[in-house]
């Protein structure tokens, strides 16, 4: 139906825009990634696969990278476990509120992470209202610790960040199961529980993946939380970075594990994308 | 006005002679807010019948069959089946599964997991779960399929998989919710007769909903008509053919003359049509098939009524024609003849006054 | 029908849900109340209930200087975000074209990409061609991070869209550009008015992709971002308080367009897919 000038038209404008601010700052990013920073800060054109020995051989890379990686799947997990039957809540057993509790569960979705991320903080320190509230109640006697700069921190604020965005695939795939499916299951003898587990669940699997891979992603290389919250425990990959760009001036040294980290995100995206296609039945 | 004698179907259920009942519904009603979809339906269903639930769209036909699966539960009255109340217990637990409108099959499982599925679910063997899926996918002619996922599978097919899913759990009772409407014409009409001679093979009760009073005609044992939530007859296909309770009933079921007439001294007269009746005087409402008046021709035969018209429409149906013929004071009439029929301008009808069956008025219903 | 109405609702299923939404909402709630608390930002309980730290916020220079600058970027964000993202949704939804599989990852990268990688990666990019960092390289990033919303929305709105319309329009005697412009983009406008809408807003509250384009000129978050590092202090809360109460303005009108638009009841889930 539509002729080649519709379609020049229409793709060209995006995909000139997405080559000069996408593809080619990633090229350049894996450019960077060979060269190396003079004892003068500056950097030097030079390729070479220094950066990337170091990031091999230093353990402290992989030693973050991996902390990195259980924070997130940490915040995965949680946000699954908070957001799956909140989602199936909504999808089936909402009735006439079924509207307003999606808006709920979205706004939150979209207000500034930083004024959630700043309200946790705000919350845990030691002088935060939850330690003040603990003592107030007399459960504890003087401010706990481990509340704020710490892994547990970080781990807690992503959550509260990510689990919105684990509800809404979950509740979008809960959605398109036809109903009639669910009535079938209780008429051939299924209790509402093993509905659940043969039918309704199963169908249920690519919003989970879709949810799953982004609360993942989003927290593995998130740098603020760690920032604001993590103290020197919670230090994740990202920081490493932007320290690299910021103090400890070495951009090659960061592009490289800026490169690695796209890397390890597409890879992501690509097997999510293939285990969701794997579970959508039509 | 009716003497005592007047052969007139009432809506009263008839039981069916050597059965025992199955399932009993007594003085079911269903309201949604509002709106009252059933008003005290009772009604006896005897084991190993074929009952149709006949229906427009609206008439609570739908409804009604969901609370008997139990997806709905009736407002008032009560549901058995043998001894116990069927309407206490939740879907699961009855003895009864359905046929969906749209199939219902699960998107994830193959064919033969969906037919296991109740099976599975129930934690029978293995080796019992296997040798029953196959039984019943024989019987729906299946067998090749049975590792295909139903998007895989034609309308049709899935039709068969949806029934033998059903069946194989030996349910008391079955329910099918209009599982023919998504198929085309031919198709519709093959499964038609399979379904029937499944039910006699498998002996289980049936009961069927659909608006398509051909379907019903064709398939059932006994034809409930339900129209606004109240029930209009229960009969056999025949009787309810040849001895409409109701105006809407005859009007429904096939098609009809609808006379309104006055009887005074043994004579019926509407418009130019005259008959002799038995019933006593006063106003009445006659339902006369088209088939039961003819195209006259030469002498009348003693007994016979006739009238004059002039042929209005005329539609061909293949092996009839049904031709509408205006009478002088405005009445159109309905006739069938036999296919092939030059329908002149004019012409002369006949028929038998005792063909004309009483009916009572059918009011208007919200 | 919900499939369930025969089925009683689980009770832990309505505490869980309500306990979440605690969870997701309390937060939010305390730091609201604290803006009013004239003890500032710890303790418990609250007590003596204040306006102060909201004069404080009005009467502070350098955050309404912030405040103006993110909404010159958020305008210009926008515009260039509809610019490209609304051809893009229309070139995934009608065009077909090898390499368009690849065309829609890569469209769509940056809504799922940590703000990181775009940030730094756009970084190097400006500092290999010698591009002062200032706010217009922040627009820039903002734009090629929200291109996918606007592309999202647009291919979202176009999905429900019934062809069988624009088939009419040309039965009719239009051709194709009329059609466009008479049948399909009129449809567009209730999509096109909530990207642009959701684009405003995450572009103001965006900071992860503009910590690493800033230049002199501080955005509200970044502004924000810099108080923080040095100490807390209440009027952080009023204007978070602020911040929230115009968000969530925005994102009920955001849904309610949506919904009127399609009647759908799954608005946003669609951002949120990998696919």
């Amino acid at each position: 139906m539509f002729s080649r000038a519709y379609r020049t038209v229409v793709t060209a404008p995006p995909l000139v825009w997405v080559t000069i601010f996408l593809l080619v700052p990633y090229a350049l990013m894996f450019c960077y990634s060979f060269w190396s920073v003079s004892s003068l800060q500056t950097i030097v054109h030079s390729w070479n696969f220094e950066n990337y020995r170091e990031l091999i051989e230093k353990p402290l890379y992989w030693e973050t990278l991996l902390r990195s990686m259980w924070i997130a799947a940490r915040v995965m997990l949680f946000s699954l476990a908070l957001g799956y039957p909140l989602a199936y809540f909504l999808s089936f057993y909402a009735g006439k509120r079924k509207d307003l509790l999606y808006q709920l569960v979205i706004i939150p979705l979209w207000v500034s992470y930083l004024v959630r991320a700043y309200a946790w903080k705000t919350i845990l320190g030691s002088d935060g209202v939850l330690n003040t509230l603990l003592q107030y109640l007399h459960l504890t006697s003087h401010p706990l610790d481990f509340l704020l700069y710490s892994p547990f921190a970080v781990v807690l604020t992503l959550t509260h960040i990510y689990t919105p965005f684990t509800i809404l695939p979950i509740y979008a795939a809960l959605e398109h199961i036809p109903r009639n499916l669910v009535e079938a299951s209780h008429d051939l003898g299924a209790t509402p529980a093993q509905t659940f587990w043969r039918v309704i669940f199963p169908l249920s699997i690519p919003g989970v993946v879709a949810g799953a891979t982004f609360a993942f992603v989003l927290s593995l290389g998130d740098f603020l939380a760690p920032l604001l919250l993590g103290g020197p425990s919670g230090i994740m990959i990202s920081n490493i970075v932007v320290s690299l760009f910021g103090a400890a001036y070495n951009w090659p040294l960061g592009a490289a594990i800026s490169l690695g980290m796209l890397v390890i995100v597409v890879s992501l995206l690509f097997v999510s994308e293939r285990l969701e296609k794997k579970w959508s039945f039509a | 006005m009716f003497s005592s004698t007047t052969p007139v179907a009432t809506a009263v259920p008839a039981q069916p002679t050597s059965k025992s009942t199955l399932l009993s519904i007594r003085n079911v009603a269903k309201t949604f807010g509002r709106n009252v979809v059933l008003r005290d339906i009772s009604l006896d269903i005897a084991e190993g019948e074929f009952l149709t639930i006949l229906g427009e769209s609206g008439s609570g036909k739908t409804t009604l069959l969901r609370i008997i699966a139990g997806f709905e539960s009736a407002t008032s009255g009560e549901v058995w089946m043998g001894s116990e109340r069927l309407d206490h217990h939740p879907p699961y637990r009855r003895r009864v599964n359905t046929v969906f409108q749209n199939y219902a099959l699960f998107p994830h499982l193959t064919v033969e997991q969906n037919v296991g599925y109740g099976l599975r679910v129930a934690k029978r063997p293995e080796a019992e779960i296997a040798q029953r899926v196959s039984d019943a996918l024989e019987k729906v002619q299946m067998t090749a399929h049975a590792r295909k996922k139903p998007s895989k599978i034609s309308g049709g097919q899935q039709q068969r998989v949806a029934l033998a899913r059903a069946l194989v759990n030996r349910p008391r009772l079955l329910l099918l919710d209009e599982p023919l409407s998504a198929l085309d014409a031919n198709l519709r009409r093959q499964m038609q007769v399979e379904l029937k001679s499944l039910q006699r093979e498998v002996g289980i009760t049936f009961v069927f909903v659909t608006h398509d009073q051909e379907e019903a005609m064709v398939m059932s044992d006994r034809i409930a008509l339900l129209r606004s939530g109240e029930l209009e007859q229960v009969a056999t296909p025949r009787e309810i053919y040849s001895r409409p309770a109701t105006a809407y009933v005859a009007q429904f079921i096939g098609h009809t003359n609808l006379l309104r007439a006055e009887i005074r001294d043994g004579i019926a007269r509407c418009g130019e049509l005259s008959w002799r009746t038995p019933l006593a005087d006063g106003p009445a409402l006659f339902s006369l098939r088209p088939e039961q008046m003819r195209l006259a021709g030469g002498e009348s035969a003693p007994g016979l009524s006739r009238v004059r018209g002039r042929v209005v429409h005329q539609a061909f149906h293949g092996a009839t024609e049904l031709i509408r013929v205006q009478c002088a004071d405005g009445l159109v009439l309905v006739v069938r003849a036999p296919g092939g029929s030059v329908g002149q301008n004019d012409v002369e009808l006949e028929f038998s006054g005792s063909d004309a069956i009483l009916v009572r008025e059918s009011p208007e219903r919200n | 029908m919900s499939g369930t109405s025969h089925v009683s609702r689980p009770r832990w299923l309505l505490v869980h849900a309500v306990a979440v939404f605690a969870f997701l909402y309390l937060p939010i709630a305390v730091l609201i109340v604290y803006s009013f608390n004239g003890q500032g930002v710890g303790g418990f309980p609250p007590h003596h209930l204040t306006l102060d730290w909201y004069r404080t916020l009005f009467a502070d220079g350098a955050i309404w200087d912030s405040v103006w600058n993110s909404l010159q970027v958020a305008f210009a964000a926008m515009a260039i975000s509809l610019a490209f993202g609304i051809p893009a949704g229309l070139a995934l939804d009608r065009a077909q074209f090898p390499g368009k599989a690849l065309f829609r990852r890569l469209v769509l990268l940056p809504l799922i990409l940590p703000g990181i990688i775009t940030g730094l990666s756009l970084l190097m990019l400006f500092n290999l061609s010698n591009t002062k960092l200032s706010l217009l390289t922040i627009v820039l990033g903002h734009g090629t991070a929200l291109i996918s919303v606007a592309t999202t929305e647009v291919f979202a709105g176009l999905q429900k869209l019934d062809r069988a319309q624009e088939e009419a329009s040309l039965d009719l005697g239009a051709n194709y550009w009329q059609t466009f412009w008479r049948v399909t983009m009129p449809n567009l406008k209730l999509p096109i008015i909530g990207a642009a809408l959701l684009i405003f807003t995450l572009s103001m509250d965006e900071i992860a992709v503009s910590f690493f384009l800033i230049g002199r000129d501080n955005t509200l978050p970044l502004e924000i971002w810099g108080r923080l590092r040095r100490g807390i202090t209440p009027e952080i809360n009023a204007v978070s308080t602020i911040i929230f109460l115009f968000s969530m303005v925005t994102i009920v009108v955001w849904y309610r367009l949506r919904v009127r638009a399609e009647g759908g009841a799954e608005v946003g889930a669609e951002l949120v897919q990998t696919e």
